[in-house]
């Protein structure tokens, strides 16, 4: 077949609703738009381990330890589905790990803002595995098969983490005085930072329109910001908490609440590095993968010595 | 002593040696050596922190004064505390970790097993659930030694110095006081010295597989039963302790 | 391809017994015994199965896209494959 016969079958596979799948022909644009997206949400995922696993040690109950334990074994769970399916795409997990260690690749923003207090780990349960969810559902019908199946499996097991996490935010929220202070103070500081997950204002999203014409994204990052604050507001409310935006109004013309933008140059400046951990997070990525690297080896010589490697066909 | 302080007193030990144990376990998770075994390491985890939320709860129940599994963990002082000290060590390297890990794997393994038979019917389902558990977590951490043992230079140093420093610790899993000796005599706890032999072979073959060799002639290290630690004890509860210590009057 | 993350896996499972395996990931392990224990850590931690089944990615030889035409499309006109081309008598009922 000749390049644009080719061409031809991958655009009619995405007019038709099908899936893009590892050994079809794809343009080399939205394979490079699947590599970054895809390792940028495995990034994310494994990164992420790192402010809630922060507070396993110090869960103050036996509960709502192994629940936490539970909850960001999942994250590495999902953070290794999305490697391999990026895998798929002609790139080892050796060159994804290294594009995150050298500060090439990029992750969620939302993960270089500290975990400070128990609240905290509600909120991120609550807000930003809410709002991960939003995005999650949506890919879970993405054009590319191996990413899609992931998200479906990923979905699936997300179900119970914003559940954790209301549930904290519950238990503060209806508690003492200072437990309400904390869960207050946990929604100031995650309110924005949250928004920030959806990706920048449409007319500002460089890659947006590629990912929607691909059915890569199905929905733009405007669209899922709206939905998320018409689901979040009605929850707050129910936790006799406030939403730290003066200017929220519901607006009945559009069926949904005018908010505050997040600060987007906070934002930018988050992703390219200034956020208040992106240098500890690293560094904790790291040194992970370094102190790791004896024990790779060990088991690469253990298994070259019984014979159980298989090498490459 | 009474049968009931024996019984409080040995499902505390039970209790505590899990919940330090995954403690000290769930430190590794997001930082493991790749992200598989992190995975791994963390499902030990859970399991282990399980078992100890089990035995803590029966604990409460049997001393039955208004205590939950909660108030044992979070509102006891070191020395009201009654893990085996090889369970509170720093993790160390993964060698370490690992070698740690195969010692308590091995002793829960062969311990589970006799105490599935004990007359006190919530130990014996503790431990019936727990069989299936140990009986994966032996195999995850054998299958380490052996990769560490016969892998590299490297990895086989490493293993052979956890073994050599924390092997003056695993005479402390097998001590007996009367406690065992008041619920022994009732078919409730399980003799040790016939879990000692088991775990003897165990190892020692083990260890032969792996090209390591069994530290010889060392000075073990005792205290636990009544309550004595390592200084390493008192930070793990410091920052285990700190939240519920800090808002008494909370419900999480 | 063997990274320094150990070679790839690809992991099946058996939901029950007497089920067929089922596609359900991939995985890196640098040995077989490695491999089963990472698939069952990874895929069955909320009780996805009862066996497993895990194969060196690199021993799976795939179709190619382009041959969907030669491999597939004669097996569509063979309707004399399928039960529902046969007629039997209602009298006889179920065959």
């Amino acid at each position: 077949m000749e390049a644009n016969k080719f061409e031809e079958v991958f655009e009619s596979k995405l007019a038709k609703n099908e899936m893009v799948e590892p050994k079809d022909w794809m343009p080399e644009n939205y394979r490079k738009h699947l590599i970054r997206q895809i390792s940028q949400h495995a990034h994310s995922e494994i990164v992420g381990m790192l402010p809630e696993g922060n507070w396993i040690t110090r869960a103050p109950s036996l509960r709502s330890k192994v629940v936490l334990l539970a909850k960001v074994q999942d994250e590495g769970g999902h953070g290794l589905y999305l490697y391999t399916a990026a895998e798929t795409l002609g790139i080892s997990r050796d060159e994804l790990l290294n594009n995150l260690h050298t500060g090439k690749a990029k992750y969620s923003s939302i993960f270089n803002y500290p975990t400070l207090t128990w609240a905290d780990i509600g909120a991120v349960g609550w807000l930003v595995d809410g709002a991960a969810i939003m995005n999650q559902v949506m890919l879970q019908r993405t054009s590319y098969g191996p990413y899609a199946r992931a998200m479906v499996r990923i979905c699936k097991e997300e179900s119970f983490h914003q559940r954790q996490g209301f549930e904290i935010m519950t238990r503060l929220a209806f508690g003492t005085d200072e437990q309400k202070a904390m869960a207050q103070d946990a929604l100031n500081r995650w309110w924005y930072p949250t928004m920030m997950m959806f990706g920048p204002p449409d007319s500002e999203s460089p890659n947006s329109e590629n990912a929607i014409k691909w059915r890569i994204k199905r929905e733009t990052n405007d669209q899922l910001r709206q939905r998320f604050v018409n689901q979040t507001v009605p929850q707050i409310h129910y936790l006799g908490l406030t939403v730290p935006d003066q200017n929220l109004k519901w607006n009945e013309d559009k069926k949904g609440y005018d908010f505050s933008q997040p600060d987007w140059v906070e934002f930018k400046n988050v992703i390219s590095g200034n956020g208040p951990c992106n240098k500890e997070r690293l560094a904790a990525r790291n040194k992970a993968h370094n102190d790791g690297a004896w024990v790779r080896e060990a088991a690469q010589a253990f298994a070259k010595k019984r014979k159980e490697i298989y090498e490459a066909a | 002593m009474d049968l009931k302080t024996a019984l409080f007193n040995y499902t505390l030990r039970l209790g505590d040696t899990n919940l330090i144990l995954g403690q000290r376990l769930s430190e590794w998770t997001g930082h493991g050596p790749f992200l598989e075994e992190d995975l791994a390491l963390t499902n030990i985890a859970l399991d282990i922190t399980g078992a100890a939320k089990s035995f803590l709860e029966y604990a409460a129940s049997v001393e039955n004064k208004g205590r939950t599994e909660d108030d044992l963990a979070y509102f006891r002082n070191d020395r009201q505390f009654f893990n085996v000290q090889l369970t509170e060590l720093p993790n160390g390297d993964y060698a370490r970790t690992i070698v740690r890990q195969v010692f308590m794997d091995c002793f829960d393994f062969y311990f589970y097993q006799e105490l599935s038979k004990s007359k006190d019917e919530t130990l014996a389902g503790i431990a019936q659930k727990s069989i299936k558990e140990v009986t994966y977590h032996l195999r995850h951490s054998s299958s380490w030694v052996e990769r560490f043992g016969d892998g590299t230079n490297e990895s086989h140093i490493k293993a052979q110095n956890a073994l050599n420093e924390l092997w003056q610790f695993t005479d402390e899993l097998f001590e007996m006081n009367e406690v065992d000796e008041v619920l022994i005599k009732e078919g409730i706890a399980v003799d040790l010295s016939i879990v000692k032999t088991k775990w003897d072979q165990y190892i020692t073959e083990l260890l032969n597989k792996s090209t390591l060799s069994k530290p010889e002639n060392v000075f073990m290290q005792t205290g636990s039963r009544k309550g004595v630690h390592t200084e390493h004890l008192g930070y793990i509860l410091a920052e285990m302790q700190a939240l519920p210590r800090m808002y008494p009057n909370a419900k999480w | 391809m063997s990274d320094n993350q150990g070679p790839v896996w690809e992991i099946f499972l058996q939901k029950k017994a007497g089920q067929p395996f089922v596609h359900c990931g991939s995985l890196h392990a640098f040995d077989k015994e490695m491999a089963l224990q990472n698939a069952r850590d990874l895929y069955t931690r909320r009780n996805e199965g009862c066996a497993i089944w895990a194969v060196p990615s690199n021993a799976i030889v795939a179709s190619s896209p382009e041959d969907i035409g030669p491999f597939f499309e004669p097996a569509n006109d063979k309707v004399y494959r399928h039960p529902t081309f046969y007629q039997i008598p209602d009298a006889i009922g179920h065959m």
